[in-house]
C-alpha cells in the first residue's frame, strides 16, 4: 500500500498516508490538554497506589505510606462524636430519671437519644412506633404489665423479664391445662369468667369459683392484675395475646410466659436512661 | 484490496477545488486602548459603586443583641438563617429568594428592551472585573501600543518583572473577590483573621480558592471570550430587543464613504468617518462597530467616546457613533421622516407590568409573613391506640416555630373533635389539657408530643379532619390541618 503523507487543506492536519478506495484517513492527534490530563491521571494513580491501601495480596493488601484506613477514620469520627456528646451523656448519667424529665435540655437530648436507641434495639419486637404486636406489649397505650413509672420502665429495660439475669423480673403462670391442673371444661368456665370481667360474656358460678381458687392470687379480685408480679389486668380492653374467647382459653391452657432480654450488659447506663425517658413519653408520661 | 481499475482511476488528475475556509479561528488578542469620555466616566462610576458594594457590604455591622450575629447581611448556612438587617429568613421562606431572582430576571428583560445590552456593557460582573483588570494591566504594562510591543518582544528581565507584577496584582484582586464572597456566608471580621491564621474551615478555603481562580481566569485571560462563547445571555437576549431598543450604532449614511482626511480638505462628497480606527482600538471585544450589529458587541459605549473625541478634533458634529434605535437609523438611512425613540410600547409595558406584579406579590407575602408557624405530624405507627378503658388515642408530633427573639408561651387547641381530651409530653409544658402552656425558646422550633383522646363512643370511623391552632397572649396565631384516625367499623 503506498504511503504518502499529505496535508489536508480543510483541517490543516496530515493524513496517515493510507488510502482505501480513494478514502484517506486523517491523522488528527489527541488534543494536548487531553493527553496531559491523561498523563496526570497516570501520575496520580501511581502516587495514590503508593500513599493509600491499593494492591491486594492473597492474605491482605498494601498498607500505603499514609497508613490510611477507613475503619480508623470511622473510629475517629465515632470517638469525636462521643466526645462532642460527652457533656450531655455525663449529665444524663449523673442525673436521676426524674431530674432528666424536668430539665428541658436533658429531656430533649434523652428523647432524641432514646428514639435512636429504640430504633436499633427495641423496634424488632415492639414496633417502630412502639405499637407492639401479639405477645409483644404495646408501649404507646396506658396499660403496663410491670409498671409504667419511669423508674419501673428503667428496671424492666435494665434487667429484662424472665431471663437469666439475677434481678430479672420473674413470675410464672402455671400451665393449667397442659399440666392437668384444670380440665378443659374448667378452663372454658374460667375463660367465660375472665371475659365477664370486661362484660363480654356471662360468668358461671363454677368459673368464679375456679378464679377464686387458682387466679386471684396474682390477677387479684375483679381481674385488676398486679404489676409487682407482672400479672396483667384482665378487666380492661387491652390483651397482649388477643382478647377472643379462643385466645384466652389458650392462654390459660398453655400459659404465656413471654421473655425480654436484660439490656444492662449490652447498653450503657446513659443509653438505658434515655430509653426509659423515651418509652415513658411514648405512653404519655404517667 | 483495491482493484487495478481503481488504481488506474486514482491516477487521473482531479479538477482543482477552491480552498475551503478553515474550520478553526484562533483567538485574536485584543489590546483595548484607554479612552476618556462621558461613557467611560459612567462606567468608572458604576464600577466603583458595584465593587464598593460587593466588597464593603459584608463588613456592615448591625446590632441584634446577644446570641445573634452582628453582621448586617449574612446567609448563615450552618444555622439555616438569612439575616438582612432586621429581617430574618428561615429556610422555608426561601421563596423570597426565588422572588428576587424573578424580579432580577424581569428587571433585566425590562432594561434590555429599553436600553439594549446595558447590563452587559456596564453592570455585568464579567465586564466590571475585566475593566478593573484592564486598568491594572494598563498601569503596569502601559497602553495598547506598549502592550503590543511588549508581547512581541522576547522574554527579558524587564518583561518578566512587568508580567509577574501584573499577574500578582490580578491574583490579589481575585483573592479579595473570593474572600468577599465567603464573607456573605460567615462572619467577616473573625473569618478574615482565621483565614490568615490557617484556622478557617476547608469550605472557606475551597470557596476563596474557587472564586480566586474563576476571577483570575475569566477577567484576566478569557475576557471577551466569556461574552462571545460562554455566556448564554447574549444568545437569548435578542428576544428582548426590538427595533426600538437603544443600541450602539454607527451612522453609515453620514460616515460613508469613509477615508483619511487632512486638515483643510473639503468635506464635500465624502463621509464624516476619517477611518482613524480609534473606535476599533478602544473596543474591549475587538470588533469594528462600523460593520453594524454584531453578537460580540456588549454595548459599553467606549467607541462612542472614541468617535466623539475624533469628531471634536476634526470639528465635525459628534454622534457619528451613538446610542440610537434601529428604527431611527433605518429612517435616517432612507432619508424619510425621523423616528423618535418610543420607550413606552407593548413590550416594555408588559415587562413593567410583570415586574410590578411580582413586586406586589412579594410585598404582600412579606407583609403577611408571620413569626409563628405550626406543623403537625401524626404518628402512623401505630395509627391509633386503644386505652385500657376503651378510649381511642392518636399521637401527634407538634412543632411550633418561634421566629421572635424572645421566648413564647402558647396555648394549643383543636377544632373538629368536640369530645377530645388533650395531653402533652414535653419538658417545656406547664399545666395540662386545654389550658396547658407550651413554652417555645427564642428563634427556635419547639417540639411537643400531643395526645388526642376521645371516648370509644365518640371515636370516628376512619379519618376525621381536625385543625390544630396555637395562640399566644401577644396575638400570634398559627393553624395546621391534620386528621384523627379511629378504628374502622
Amino acid at each position: 500500500m503506498p504511503t504518502k503523507i499529505e496535508k489536508d487543506t480543510l483541517s490543516g492536519q496530515n493524513t496517515t498516508g493510507h488510502e482505501w478506495d480513494g478514502v484517506k484517513e486523517l491523522n488528527t492527534p489527541l488534543p494536548t490538554w487531553w493527553v496531559y490530563t491523561f498523563y496526570a491521571t497516570i501520575v496520580f494513580a501511581v502516587v495514590y497506589c503508593a500513599l493509600y491501601p491499593s494492591v491486594p495480596w492473597l492474605t491482605g493488601h498494601t498498607q500505603g505510606l499514609l497508613g490510611y484506613s477507613s475503619r480508623a477514620d470511622l473510629r475517629q469520627e465515632l470517638s469525636a462524636q462521643a466526645k462532642e456528646r460527652a457533656g450531655f451523656v455525663d449529665r444524663i448519667r449523673a442525673a436521676s430519671l426524674a431530674d432528666i424529665r424536668k430539665d428541658p435540655e436533658l429531656f430533649n437530648f434523652a428523647m432524641a437519644g432514646g428514639r435512636s436507641a429504640f430504633q436499633t434495639n427495641c423496634m424488632q419486637c415492639h414496633g417502630a412506633g412502639g405499637g407492639g404486636s401479639t405477645g409483644f406489649p404495646n408501649l404507646v397505650d396506658d396499660d403496663w404489665i410491670w409498671g409504667g413509672s419511669i423508674d419501673q420502665i428503667y428496671a424492666t429495660i435494665e434487667h429484662g423479664i424472665r431471663n437469666t439475669d439475677d434481678k430479672s423480673r420473674q413470675s410464672m403462670m402455671p400451665r393449667f391445662g397442659v399440666d392437668g391442673l384444670l380440665t378443659g371444661a374448667q378452663v372454658a368456665a374460667v375463660t367465660d369468667y375472665v371475659l365477664s370481667l370486661s362484660g363480654k360474656a356471662k360468668a358461671t358460678p363454677e368459673g368464679a369459683k375456679i378464679y377464686e381458687e387458682q387466679c386471684v392470687a396474682c390477677h387479684k379480685a375483679g381481674g385488676k392484675g398486679d404489676q409487682e408480679l407482672g400479672a396483667p389486668n384482665l378487666a380492661d380492653g387491652i390483651w397482649l395475646y388477643g382478647g377472643s374467647r379462643d385466645a384466652i382459653y389458650r392462654s390459660i391452657f398453655y400459659a404465656r410466659n413471654g421473655s425480654m432480654p436484660a439490656w444492662s450488659g449490652r447498653l450503657d447506663e446513659a443509653t438505658m436512661k434515655m430509653l426509659a425517658v423515651y418509652v415513658h413519653a411514648l405512653g404519655g408520661d404517667r | 484490496m483495491a482493484s487495478p481499475a481503481r488504481q488506474a482511476d486514482r491516477t487521473t488528475p482531479r479538477p482543482p477545488t477552491p480552498e475551503p475556509p478553515p474550520l478553526y479561528a484562533p483567538r485574536a488578542r485584543v489590546y483595548p486602548r484607554a479612552i476618556a469620555g462621558k461613557w467611560r466616566q459612567i462606567k468608572w462610576a458604576t464600577l466603583v459603586v458595584l465593587l464598593g458594594l460587593y466588597y464593603v457590604v459584608p463588613w456592615l455591622r448591625w446590632d441584634r443583641g446577644p446570641g445573634a450575629p452582628s453582621q448586617a447581611i449574612l446567609i448563615d448556612l450552618d444555622h439555616r438563617r438569612g439575616w438582612f438587617f432586621d429581617v430574618v429568613i428561615w429556610p422555608q421562606e426561601i421563596y423570597f429568594v426565588t422572588g428576587f431572582l424573578i424580579l432580577g430576571a424581569f428587571g433585566l428583560f425590562f432594561a434590555s428592551s429599553l436600553f439594549g445590552r446595558v447590563w452587559c456593557g456596564f453592570t455585568c460582573p464579567q465586564t466590571v472585573w475585566t475593566d478593573l483588570f484592564m486598568w491594572v494591566e494598563r498601569l503596569i504594562e502601559g497602553d495598547r501600543n506598549e502592550r503590543m510591543r511588549l508581547d512581541r518582544q522576547p522574554m527579558s528581565a524587564g518583561k518578566a518583572v512587568r508580567k509577574t507584577l501584573k499577574h500578582t496584582a490580578w491574583l490579589v484582586i481575585a483573592a479579595a473577590t473570593g474572600g468577599a464572597w465567603v464573607f456573605y456566608y460567615v462572619d467577616a471580621p473573625t473569618t478574615l483573621v482565621k483565614i490568615f491564621r490557617g484556622e478557617a474551615s476547608m469550605e472557606v478555603y475551597a470557596f476563596v480558592g474557587l472564586f480566586t481562580a474563576t476571577t483570575y481566569v475569566l477577567a484576566g485571560w478569557a475576557r471577551e471570550q466569556v461574552c462571545t462563547y460562554m455566556c448564554p445571555w447574549p444568545r437569548f437576549q435578542a428576544a428582548m430587543l426590538d427595533e426600538q431598543s437603544l443600541i450602539v450604532t454607527y451612522q453609515k449614511w453620514r460616515g460613508e464613504p469613509r477615508g483619511k482626511h487632512k486638515a483643510g480638505d473639503s468635506w464635500a462628497g465624502r463621509g464624516d468617518c476619517i477611518d482613524c480606527n480609534l473606535c476599533v482600538a478602544v473596543c474591549p471585544t475587538g470588533i469594528d462597530i462600523r460593520d453594524g450589529q454584531q453578537i460580540e458587541c456588549i454595548g459599553c459605549g467606549l467607541c462612542i467616546d472614541a468617535c466623539t473625541q475624533t469628531m471634536e478634533k476634526v470639528e465635525r458634529p459628534t454622534g457619528l457613533i451613538r446610542w440610537d434605535t434601529l428604527a431611527a437609523q433605518q429612517a435616517k438611512e432612507a432619508r424619510s421622516a425621523p423616528v423618535a425613540w418610543r420607550p413606552v410600547r407593548a413590550r416594555t409595558l408588559l415587562y413593567a407590568a410583570l415586574l410590578g406584579i411580582v413586586a406586589i406579590v412579594m410585598l404582600v407575602a412579606f407583609a403577611l409573613r408571620t413569626d409563628t408557624e405550626l406543623t403537625v405530624q401524626r404518628d402512623r405507627n401505630p395509627n391509633f391506640v386503644r386505652l385500657s378503658n376503651g378510649d381511642v388515642r392518636n399521637s401527634y408530633a407538634v412543632k411550633v416555630l418561634n421566629k421572635r427573639r424572645a421566648p413564647r408561651h402558647v396555648h394549643l387547641e383543636i377544632d373538629g373533635l368536640p369530645s377530645a381530651q388533650l395531653g402533652f409530653v414535653g419538658a417545656d409544658v406547664e399545666g395540662s389539657g386545654a389550658t396547658a402552656t407550651l413554652t417555645v425558646q427564642p428563634d427556635a422550633v419547639g417540639t411537643f408530643r400531643v395526645f388526642v383522646t376521645v371516648p370509644s363512643s365518640a371515636a370516628p370511623s376512619g379519618a376525621k379532619p381536625i385543625t390544630f391552632t396555637v395562640r399566644d397572649e401577644a396575638g400570634g396565631r398559627a393553624s395546621h390541618d391534620a386528621v384523627f384516625v379511629g378504628p374502622g367499623r
